[in-house]
């Protein structure tokens, strides 16, 4: 027995002949980040649905272990103007919660003043929001986060970004993230794959961006003022995006 | 008490639109209305069947609208073709089978005018058990299926990752459908039922700010013009099942005027006045 809260073996996706992803394996464990990086159509999303179990893999096979609480923030939702919803009944879409939880989880991502307003008026970044509160008000087990920062403004998403963070180590989940953002994830991720079609390599963050099969896709001169500064740590970045002089060595 | 043909037909229609409205809400939000209408046109199949065989119409009709809605299930899956495409080969086809069997069935005598229209006046005490019987299963059954079925409405995909079971409350509602349509033939036919589904469910969005408000207020927006359908087309002697759905209609439009506008703006005059 292991203790993986999702493990997929050597799965692909066969759809029309064709396969959308072929030969992934992954496993993630409780308060681990797992990031799939990868170019449009490399099947990240596939990949991401294997391991939720929306989408059986048509070879190799997935675990999910039993009994977990998942929370799924998918890549786009539109939401249908017939239907009234305000974020409080987003939040409770899947499971009902106390109103004390979801005022905490959309204070969390910045939005509790946002409770009672209706989902259609809120912009792309609060409804990313929103997402992500009604995935963290459910205290997943395992999270799966497709483009969570899509349509966020770049503090905010820096700021989102270390909401994961902290969210992995308050409840202590695994997270399944996608995002082709490399120059932030990398730092905050233990373990990245790289998928174009197939696996093109994985490993640590720092091991990863040194394989040719990486330089490949992402090319190795990145600006080099937004390439995935590999965090030294040496400084911190306040939401707004200014550096926090305070905790600076 | 249900000796008066009159309470009958209040009674009937008053537990239809009740049902009618928080199910015209899920037809409403996935975009189901023309999914209705073709098991609604489906329906004289199954009331010429019921003729024939000298059976029940309701179950008649019920058992019809199932095996549409499972053919419907077969054809998605074997074709590419778009939904409504599908629906209307699905609706016409069957509507004219029922034609042709009608046509051999020669010494079967329908009043067609009754059945496309309904004839609220002509309820008997077994359609009332049925509306009510059959209108509380229904609604209870919509109530234990809400959760998946609602979070498989805004997104399936979420509720399927979160471990909700959506095809399944899909497939109930589906029968849902097919049994709401059968309970209704009499009361209001098979032409106009979709529109006791659809109208009140769609006045009501423009006064409800959440999903519930919205299934309830369609409730008592149908249950009003039931009542106030039938009273009319007493005094006017017009058709009932026709007078119910313009009433409807009539709620809608005034549904659309800004009245919530009206109401605040009189407020602040109210305030200001005290000042």
């Amino acid at each position: 027995m292991n203790n993986y809260l999702v493990e997929l073996n050597n799965c692909g996706v066969l759809r029309n002949h064709k396969w959308l992803v072929r030969g992934v394996s992954l496993k993630v464990s409780q308060g681990e980040i797992v990031t799939l990086i990868g170019p449009n159509g490399s099947g990240k999303s596939t990949t991401a649905k294997m391991s939720l179990d929306i989408l059986k893999p048509d070879e190799g096979t997935n675990i999910i272990k039993k009994g977990m609480r998942i929370s799924y923030v998918p890549q786009k939702i539109s939401i249908d103007w017939s239907l009234p919803l305000r974020a409080i009944d987003f939040v409770n879409l899947v499971k009902k919660h106390k109103t004390s939880e979801i005022n905490d989880a959309l204070s969390i991502t910045g939005i509790k003043h946002l409770i009672y307003e209706d989902v259609r008026n809120l912009s792309g970044g609060e409804f990313q929001r929103l997402l992500m509160a009604r995935a963290i008000a459910k205290e997943p087990h395992f999270l799966v986060l497709d483009e969570p920062v899509q349509g966020v403004d770049y503090p905010g998403e820096i700021a989102l970004y270390k909401t994961i963070q902290e969210i992995v180590k308050k409840i202590n989940c695994g997270i399944l993230l996608i995002s082709h953002n490399l120059h932030v994830v990398m730092s905050q991720t233990d373990y990245v794959i790289c998928l174009n079609g197939h696996v093109c390599c994985s490993g640590a963050p720092n091991t990863v961006i040194k394989e040719p099969e990486y330089l490949k896709l992402f090319g190795k001169n990145i600006d080099p003022t937004l390439a995935f500064y590999q965090h030294d740590h040496d400084h911190e970045h306040l939401p707004d995006g200014s550096i926090d002089d305070s905790k600076k060595d | 008490m249900f000796d008066d043909f009159i309470v009958r037909a209040f009674a009937a229609g008053i537990g239809l639109a009740f049902i009618t409205g928080p199910l015209g809400c899920f037809i409403v939000w996935r975009r189901l209305s023309y999914f209705g209408d073709t098991i609604a046109h489906s329906a004289l199949l199954g009331v010429v069947i019921a003729y024939a065989l000298d059976f029940n119409l309701i179950i008649a009709v019920f058992v019809v609208s199932c095996l549409l809605a499972l053919s419907l299930l077969f054809l998605q899956r074997r074709t590419n073709l778009p939904d409504d495409a599908l629906l209307g080969l699905l609706a016409h086809s069957v509507l004219a089978i029922g034609l042709v069997l009608l046509g051999i069935l020669s010494f079967i005598r329908i009043d067609l005018m009754g059945l496309l229209f309904g004839d609220i006046l002509s309820v008997n005490v077994t359609d009332l058990l049925f509306v009510w019987i059959g209108g509380g299963i229904v609604l209870i059954v919509l109530i234990l299926i809400w959760r998946p079925l609602f979070a498989g409405t805004v997104n399936l995909e979420l509720a399927k990752a979160e471990g909700l079971n959506p095809d399944l409350a899909n497939a109930i509602f589906t029968l849902l459908i097919a049994s709401v349509i059968a309970i209704s033939i009499k009361i209001v036919g098979i032409l106009l039922i979709t529109g006791l589904l659809i109208i009140p469910a769609s006045a009501s969005r423009n006064l409800s700010s959440t999903p519930i408000q919205m299934a309830i207020i369609s409730s008592i927006i149908g249950v009003a013009s039931v009542v106030l359908g039938i009273q009319t087309s007493m005094i006017w002697n017009t058709p009932t099942g026709p007078t119910i759905l313009t009433i409807t209609l009539g709620v809608f439009i005034l549904t659309l005027l800004p009245l919530k506008k009206l109401l605040i703006s009189k407020k602040k005059i109210e305030l200001s006045d005290k000042r």
